[in-house]
């Protein structure tokens, strides 16, 4: 495939820093929240999964986005399947179906279901010639979306299903969307929350009910709320030191080392740290943006910036509920929080984005 | 490869643009949450996080022993577990509250209760749940480590008391500070301390009560002690030494058994209170751990009253004690000459009305020696007459009488003495002259407690130096008030005393004691006046109240005993006989015809056993008057005692200045 002119030098090397700055931040407090209990090492297979990310990422970096593109439809029904595979058949771990095994790792499928709707909203919204997005395309976008959504909420995994609707609010956004469409598009939203309410599992209501009103129950849904925002305020400017973090090292934060990683750093590190990770992810997100801006059509635009959608919201999400801002949402940080598929995942959509670059002169 | 991408090539760019600002803009406003927590809040979550990871566990100090005026081990300690909740977790408690009532043998009802009233309280600090931990609740405790992490064992130390309430209104008892005192300490009293409530353990607690220590540990999430940090050690109380020899006390206990009455020894060179006991008593060990609502309202309501401290609570009519005053004003004042006499005929009217004497003959010619010997009333009445209200309420006044003593207890009480402008103040009525008769005979409105009484008789024995009574050993004198009594004046008193019960006829002369010139005097005292009784129609239920105050020897006494027996009858047969009982027991201490008591606290037994008072009647009877000359240093100290106490004890046992 050497055969399209590609150089070394053209690939984005600022991106691939930013990104493995990013990884070694987590991989380090990884380490720290568990190198002392009988979770240690796991450091050490987060440093596989980013070694494997970047293999993965490289590879499809090769694949021209357009072939890959060509294969949405194809690739829309196969992730479909998936889905309903998991409902089917799928690995039962802390009440929900989201593991499908394969090649003896656990796979989470919605992981690849994230990558599938980007490429084929991607697909779906470059499509679209008008200038402004009409009434029917929005309904058929909306409706490509809903049917992954709808099958992932039955596993049930409300956070994810809800990482899908940012790439399709971009892609609308982008693709020219109308203020009076986008204005009832919100209204029918709202109006779903009561109904939507009825059907959520009671551990989603109590997250939701004590992110509302915390104080009402200090120890039982709020727990793991209040044990954050206590990591990260006890924390102070300078932090407490890596592996000096009471609250961490204690285990008083929750899922340290993945969903609340950036809770057990704010502990450590401090307001300094918290600092420069959150300048890393900007400048991730910003420099996503830029490739997004100097993609050579509408298709690589779609795309970058479907994974920009995708990443700024597991961003923001998650650090938002690390200080409080936001209810318990199991979204972990990307590039920082421990776990092979959410790795994997984030690699390849970075490798979708570094195709779109590599790619903006020729053809 | 269709070739669809290939005709559009226009990007929204400002879209994008609006983006990258949306993107900066949100993380800007996460930033500014983080400063909010780190920089703003910081302190308060440090606070927080300290909170989470520090369990604190007191470790209680013992309090200081009481020990008699030889050293002997009377109040100390023993270790005991209490089980602690740790409350770091609410809801967890609340999960495990029936397991842990159900291992603990509470109701859930009485944990839920205690819960309850714990909540004003901060949520990190522990509380206790079952006060006396049985070695089974501590078993259940180690073997539920894992899955009740939130029991804890807390060893304290409980007061140990002489059991059956020996000397219970003198020591008092501990129990947990109320609120009222945690206010009036100033910060010296936190909710849950233990301190000193009645008597001495009350009078004396600052010094008894050590200052607990805190264990601080750290713990992780699930409760499992990780580490330990720094341990502040408790500092235990001081021990007191008291004025009271254990000895005495025995017998005065002894002596009491059965009886509604009091008994107070004094050294009148020093004010050292030697014994005092009273009856009916409580057993202070029942609220050395909790007592209940309905223990306590039972001692309270109950009729016997056994929580009144008589010794110094009791305000009664003194009856023919009060003679000894009557005399000494009568000499002192020299309102009448000296050598002053009536005739008495049994009775004798004053002012319209008729006054009897006890002895219905009546005792002929009195003068004011046979009048003491005799407790003629006739004579008083008169002389009672001659020197008015005012001036008897002057002497009373003077001799410790209608005021505290200031001996080291709290809630003494003054008791009365009448004059005319008491009345006024009190009543708002004018003083009728027939009511000083009956005051002359101690009767009427002046009332008296036990310990005054010896109080009196140790200052007037003393020519008028009185020494503050107490109860703490001192090397210090105690304060002392003067009132300077005339040599002649007490010997006429003393020898009148020493009739009483030396002389023929006298009314203690069943109380000789063979050997030591015991003195004293004798007084029966109605309890309501002859014409109430005979409303009321009930002879039996209102027997006089027996008084009797003794001292020995007849010059420069080296202790005065007042005794009391309420409904006990005639003074003479019901009193004496406790006074005499606790004077011979200290000169055949002093002679080393008993031997001390060894003495632990684990070694007194239940009751007041008869054994100390049999002994020394057996040794006793041959010899008795051998040796007339009494040896004036003290007596050689007991052996050393051996405490059986479990709590390390501080070296030296000081003496405390008051």
């Amino acid at each position: 495939m050497n055969d399209d002119g590609i150089g070394i030098r053209d690939y984005d090397w600022w991106l691939v820093a930013i990104i493995l700055a990013i990884c070694a931040f987590g991989v380090v407090e990884i380490w720290s929240a568990t190198h002392a209990g009988h979770l240690a090492g796991m450091h050490v297979k987060q440093m596989w999964w980013i070694a494997v990310g970047l293999a993965f990422m490289l590879l499809l970096s090769r694949l021209d986005y357009h072939s890959v593109l060509d294969k949405a439809p194809i690739l829309y029904l196969i992730g479909i399947i998936a889905l309903l595979a998991v409902l089917a058949m799928g690995h039962t771990r802390y009440g929900a179906k989201r593991w499908l095994p394969v090649m003896g790792e656990f796979l989470q499928v919605s992981e690849i279901a994230k990558l599938i709707i980007i490429v084929s909203l991607a697909r779906f919204f470059s499509d679209v010639r008008t200038e402004r997005l009409s009434i029917t395309d929005l309904c058929k976008a909306a409706v490509l979306t809903a049917v992954p959504i709808g099958l992932i909420l039955l596993q049930p995994d409300l956070g994810t299903a809800m990482v899908l609707i940012p790439v399709v609010a971009v892609g609308a956004y982008l693709a020219g969307i109308q203020w009076k469409h986008a204005a009832v598009m919100v209204l029918a939203a709202a109006l779903m929350v009561p109904i939507g309410w009825h059907h959520l599992k009671p551990y989603q209501k109590d997250r939701v009910t004590t992110f509302l009103r915390p104080e009402e129950d200090p120890k039982g849904s709020g727990y793991q709320i209040l044990q954050s925002k206590i990591a990260v305020g006890s924390g102070g400017f300078w932090g407490k030191g890596l592996g000096h973090g009471s609250q961490n090292q204690l285990g008083f934060v929750p899922v340290r080392y993945s969903d609340f990683i950036l809770a057990a750093l704010a502990e450590e590190l401090g307001f300094a740290g918290v600092f420069v990770t959150l300048v890393l992810y900007t400048a991730l997100l910003l420099r996503l943006i830029q490739n997004a801006q100097h993609a050579k059509d509408r298709a690589g635009m779609f795309l970058v910036m479907g994974v920009a959608a995708i990443l700024a919201f597991h961003v923001l999400v998650n650090v938002a509920m690390v200080i409080g801002f936001m209810p318990v949402t199991g979204i972990p940080l990307p590039l920082m929080s421990y776990g092979g598929s959410a790795m994997l995942f984030v690699f390849l959509a970075l490798g979708l984005v570094m195709n779109v670059r590599l790619r903006r002169f020729v053809n | 490869m269709s070739l669809w991408f290939q005709n559009e090539n226009r990007l929204p760019q400002m879209r994008l643009t609006v983006i990258s600002y949306t993107v900066v803009g949100l993380m800007a406003l996460l930033l500014l949450g983080f400063w909010k927590l780190q920089i703003v809040n910081s302190d308060r979550y440090t606070q927080l996080a300290e909170r989470n990871r520090v369990r604190s566990i007191p470790i209680i100090a013992p309090r200081g022993s009481m020990l008699d005026r030889y050293g002997r081990v009377i109040v100390d300690n023993y270790p005991s577990f209490s089980v602690l909740l740790l409350r770091d977790d609410p809801q967890q408690v609340e999960r495990l509250l029936p397991q842990i009532a159900d291992g603990l043998n509470l109701t859930l009802e009485d944990v839920q209760q205690q819960l309850e009233a714990a909540t004003s309280l901060a949520h990190f600090q522990p509380i206790v749940i079952k006060p006396e931990a049985t070695p089974g609740d501590r078993d259940f405790i180690e073997s539920h480590r894992a899955d009740i992490p939130v029991l804890e064992m807390l060893m304290v130390y409980r007061r140990r008391y002489p059991s059956g309430g020996f000397m219970a209104h003198v020591s008092g008892y501990v129990g947990e500070v109320s609120s009222d005192q945690i206010e009036e300490s100033g910060g010296r009293y936190r909710p849950g301390d233990i301190v000193g409530k009645a008597g001495l353990e009350r009078q004396y607690n600052d010094h008894l009560m050590g200052v607990d220590g805190m264990r601080r540990s750290v713990v992780n999430s699930v409760g499992r002690e990780v580490g330990r940090l720094e341990q502040t050690d408790a500092v235990p109380g001081k021990p007191i030494r008291l004025t009271i020899d254990y000895d005495l006390q025995l017998v005065a206990e002894e002596a009491l058994v059965g009886k509604r009455g009091a008994v107070v020894a004094i050294e009148p060179k020093t004010g050292e209170v030697l014994a005092m006991a009273g009856q009916p008593s409580y057993d202070p060990n029942d609220f050395a751990v909790r007592i209940s609502k309905e223990e306590w309202q039972q001692l309270n309501e109950n009729p016997e009253r056994p929580l009144l401290d008589r010794a110094i609570q009791a305000q009664l009519a003194p009856g023919s004690v009060f003679k000894i005053l009557m005399a000494t004003a009568m000499l002192e004042s020299k309102a009448v000459p000296a050598d002053y006499h009536v005739f008495c005929p049994g009775s004798a009217a004053f002012y319209g009305r008729v006054f009897h004497d006890w002895e219905a003959k009546g005792h002929g010619e009195v003068d004011l020696h046979k009048a003491i010997v005799h407790s003629c009333d006739v004579f008083f009445y008169n002389l009672g007459k001659q020197l008015g209200i005012d001036r008897i309420s002057f002497y009373a006044g003077n001799l410790g009488l209608g005021h505290k003593t200031g001996v080291d207890l709290p809630g003494e009480e003054t008791g009365v003495v009448p004059s005319e402008a008491w009345k006024q103040r009190v009543f708002h009525q004018k003083w009728y002259p027939g009511e000083t008769i009956s005051v002359a005979i101690g009767q009427g409105a002046v009332a008296v407690t036990p310990i005054q009484l010896a109080y009196m008789l140790s200052g007037i024995t003393m020519g008028g130096r009185f020494h503050q009574p107490h109860l703490l050993l001192s090397d210090k004198p105690a304060p002392e008030i003067d009132f300077p009594i005339s040599d002649s004046t007490v010997d006429t008193v003393t020898e009148g005393m020493y009739g009483v019960v030396n002389e023929p006829g006298g009314t203690a002369g069943a109380s000789k004691l063979p050997g030591i010139e015991l003195c004293g005097k004798t007084g029966s005292a109605q309890v309501i006046s002859e014409e109430g009784l005979k409303r009321a129609g009930k002879k039996a239920e209102l027997k006089d109240n027996a008084w009797f105050v003794g001292f020995a020897p007849r010059q420069h006494p080296d202790i005065v005993v007042s005794a009391l027996v309420q409904g006990g009858g005639h003074g003479g047969v019901a009193a004496a006989p406790i006074a005499r009982a606790v004077i011979k027991a200290y000169y055949d201490k002093k002679q080393g015809k008993i031997p001390p008591q060894e003495l632990t606290t684990q070694a007194v037994p239940p009751g007041i056993p008869p054994s100390f008072a049999a002994e020394a009647a057996r040794s006793n009877k041959p010899d008795a008057g051998a040796e007339e000359t009494v040896p004036t240093n003290p007596d050689p100290v007991p052996t050393k005692p051996q405490p059986v106490s479990t709590t390390p004890r501080p070296t030296p046992p000081p003496t405390l200045n008051p």
